[in-house]
């Protein structure tokens, strides 16, 4: 893909951004954060094609680094975000 | 660019798939009936991109990528299950240094073995657009793994939440900020591994710098900063790996968090780079001193018992206080003993409530508050005035009223909660000499219709649970 195909995914997608956050309700801004803290561990792409090639063996290393390192965040922020989220309930109605 | 006319059109479409679960994941957050949905489809997406990545390249060693999963993922179940409600903020500033990181380590990576990343010519040298693309991204990524970890310190109280001014910083930050520009310029002429490595270096030194003389209530500003260098840092990255998942994603967390700092600075009525430029608050004590003497009235927990009981309405107005003495659950007990009395109990919550945006409806939830009486400012603030007791508790400058009236005073402008109009007002808080975050008394203290608990909050909580019997 050439730059400015690219370019023309993020722009749309910043505008994307945009509207999908502000309908976001502000009672939920901490697992937003938890949230977007995981999918941006989706760097992991480029921590897994690092450490599958073995021409550079430095690279390779600092690749499985950057894959231990965003499997935290990954495991970890999907996790914390579904504990969360299970925690919001709406008002019992016990009624006589 | 021989990798881009050997990638499978369905790759291509796997990681915009992706992208496209991301975006739902976010999507679902509007509700919290759909928010579970969302973020099971935000697994999804990730999962599609991780097996994608691995089914389209050679794997030299598969079980060592597998052990490094195994080690991270472990770490991060084990920390999501554990960690207390209340740390959360530490947390989350936890996640964004790892991210952070991560893009400064798959920098490194793809600055070291560019072939594997289908970015380089023949003769080894990197693409030019790339090596910008790069630069970008291990900077912001050194940028926002450094400040996260010192807002983590401070947080987490391993480090003061004082501004910490050093003299001259404007001119050192703007310097430093200049020369990471001028060097990922001149990157571009000359790949040579110093060029490379002081750009990660300088950047690491002025995330450091950055976020130090930041106060600790300027933390929810901070940490949204942080989370939207993030997702810019994992924007940049898919730039340089030609990857619409990372960008789509990275575009998505860079807006998200940049939304929520304009969130908290309008809920503060401060510029973001008033924020920015940091040591709010740091010059508080000694004009305050002649307040303190001002007469104030004080109850007991029996007084509070006795008329919150009377009230028909009841809001509660938590704070970081009630973060800090871990009172959510003592006043869901509170809560419930007055609606057993038949008295409305609602919430009202400020958007910069707590040390990071939305933590304090996340500590209700915790206690099992149904978040249909949970409100926020807006919702509620014309119903003060038909309320008959506001029950602050660890809040302060969100209910100060000079920041209606007095033009000399600091947090002049910024939107408070209304509690002055209930018929009463009942403050906890541990002691009359402490100030809020900005440094200013709250003339609320003194007013006829308040009553100061003084006391632990928690402890007050449970000893008004005790007299309502």
């Amino acid at each position: 893909m050439d730059f400015i195909s690219i370019l023309s995914i993020f722009v749309l997608a910043c505008f994307v951004g945009y509207y999908v956050v502000w309908s976001v309700t502000p009672a939920l801004h901490t697992p937003l954060m938890s949230v977007t803290n995981a999918i941006s561990s989706v760097i992991v792409v480029g921590a897994l094609i690092a450490s599958a090639s073995a021409a550079v063996p430095g690279s390779k290393w600092l690749g499985l680094v950057a894959v231990a390192l965003a499997s935290v965040n990954i495991f970890g922020g999907f996790a914390v975000t579904q504990r969360m989220l299970s925690m919001y309930k709406k008002k019992e109605r016990k009624d006589g | 660019m021989a990798e881009a006319a050997a990638t499978p059109a369905w790759v291509l479409l796997a990681y915009l798939i992706a992208g496209v679960c991301f975006i739902l994941a976010l999507r679902g957050l509007s509700n919290p009936e759909s928010s579970r949905r969302g973020n099971i489809t935000g697994m999804i997406g990730m999962t599609i991109a991780i097996v994608t990545t691995l089914a389209t390249h050679q794997i030299a060693s598969l079980p060592e990528i597998f052990g490094a999963m195994v080690i991270g993922g472990g770490v991060g179940l084990v920390t999501a299950r554990k960690i207390q409600m209340t740390a959360m903020p530490q947390l989350v500033a936890a996640f964004h240094s790892l991210v952070g990181m991560a893009a400064v380590l798959v920098g490194a990576a793809a600055y070291l073995n560019p072939e594997a990343f289908g970015i380089a010519d023949m003769v080894g040298h990197i693409h030019q657009v790339s090596r910008i693309e790069m630069g970008l991204g291990v900077a912001i990524g050194a940028i926002t793994f450094s400040g996260s970890v010192i807002a983590f310190l401070k947080l987490n109280g391993n480090m003061s939440g004082k501004p910490i001014l050093l003299p001259l910083r404007h001119p050192i930050n703007l310097g430093i900020l200049v020369a990471i520009l001028g060097l990922i310029a001149y990157f571009v002429t000359d790949q040579g591994p110093w060029v490379f490595f002081t750009i990660v270096g300088l950047s690491f030194a002025i995330g450091f710098l950055l976020i130090i003389p930041i106060g600790g209530a300027d933390m929810p500003v901070v940490i949204s900063m942080l989370n939207s260098y993030s997702g810019w840092a994992a924007a940049a990255m898919g730039f340089t790996l030609h990857n619409t998942a990372m960008v789509i994603t990275g575009a998505l967390v860079g807006s998200s968090g940049a939304i929520l700092s304009y969130i908290m600075c309008r809920a503060m009525n401060r510029s973001f780079l008033s924020v920015i430029a940091g040591g709010f608050g740091a010059v508080s004590s000694g004009a305050d001193a002649a307040a303190i003497d001002r007469p104030y009235k004080r109850g007991s927990a029996e007084d509070a018992a006795f008329l919150m009981k009377q009230a028909d309405q009841v809001i509660i107005v938590p704070g970081y206080g009630m973060a800090v003495s871990q009172a959510q659950h003592a006043l869901k007990e509170m809560a419930d003993k007055l609606k057993a009395e038949g008295v409305r109990v609602k919430y009202a919550i400020h958007p910069v409530a707590g040390r990071m945006p939305g933590h304090m409806n996340v500590l209700l939830a915790e206690a099992n508050v149904p978040y249909d009486e949970v409100f926020e400012l807006d919702d509620i603030n014309s119903e003060f005035a038909q309320t008959d007791v506001a029950f602050v508790i660890g809040a302060n400058d969100v209910t100060n009223p000079a920041a209606k009236t007095d033009k000399s005073s600091p947090i002049y402008g910024m939107p408070v909660l209304d509690v002055e109009k209930a018929r009463t007002v009942l403050f906890v808080k541990r002691s009359m000499g402490g100030v809020g975050y900005a440094g200013v008394d709250n003339e609320l203290f003194y007013r006829d219709n308040t009553m100061m608990l003084l006391s632990d909050a928690k402890k007050m909580v449970e000893e008004i649970v005790k007299a309502l019997g």
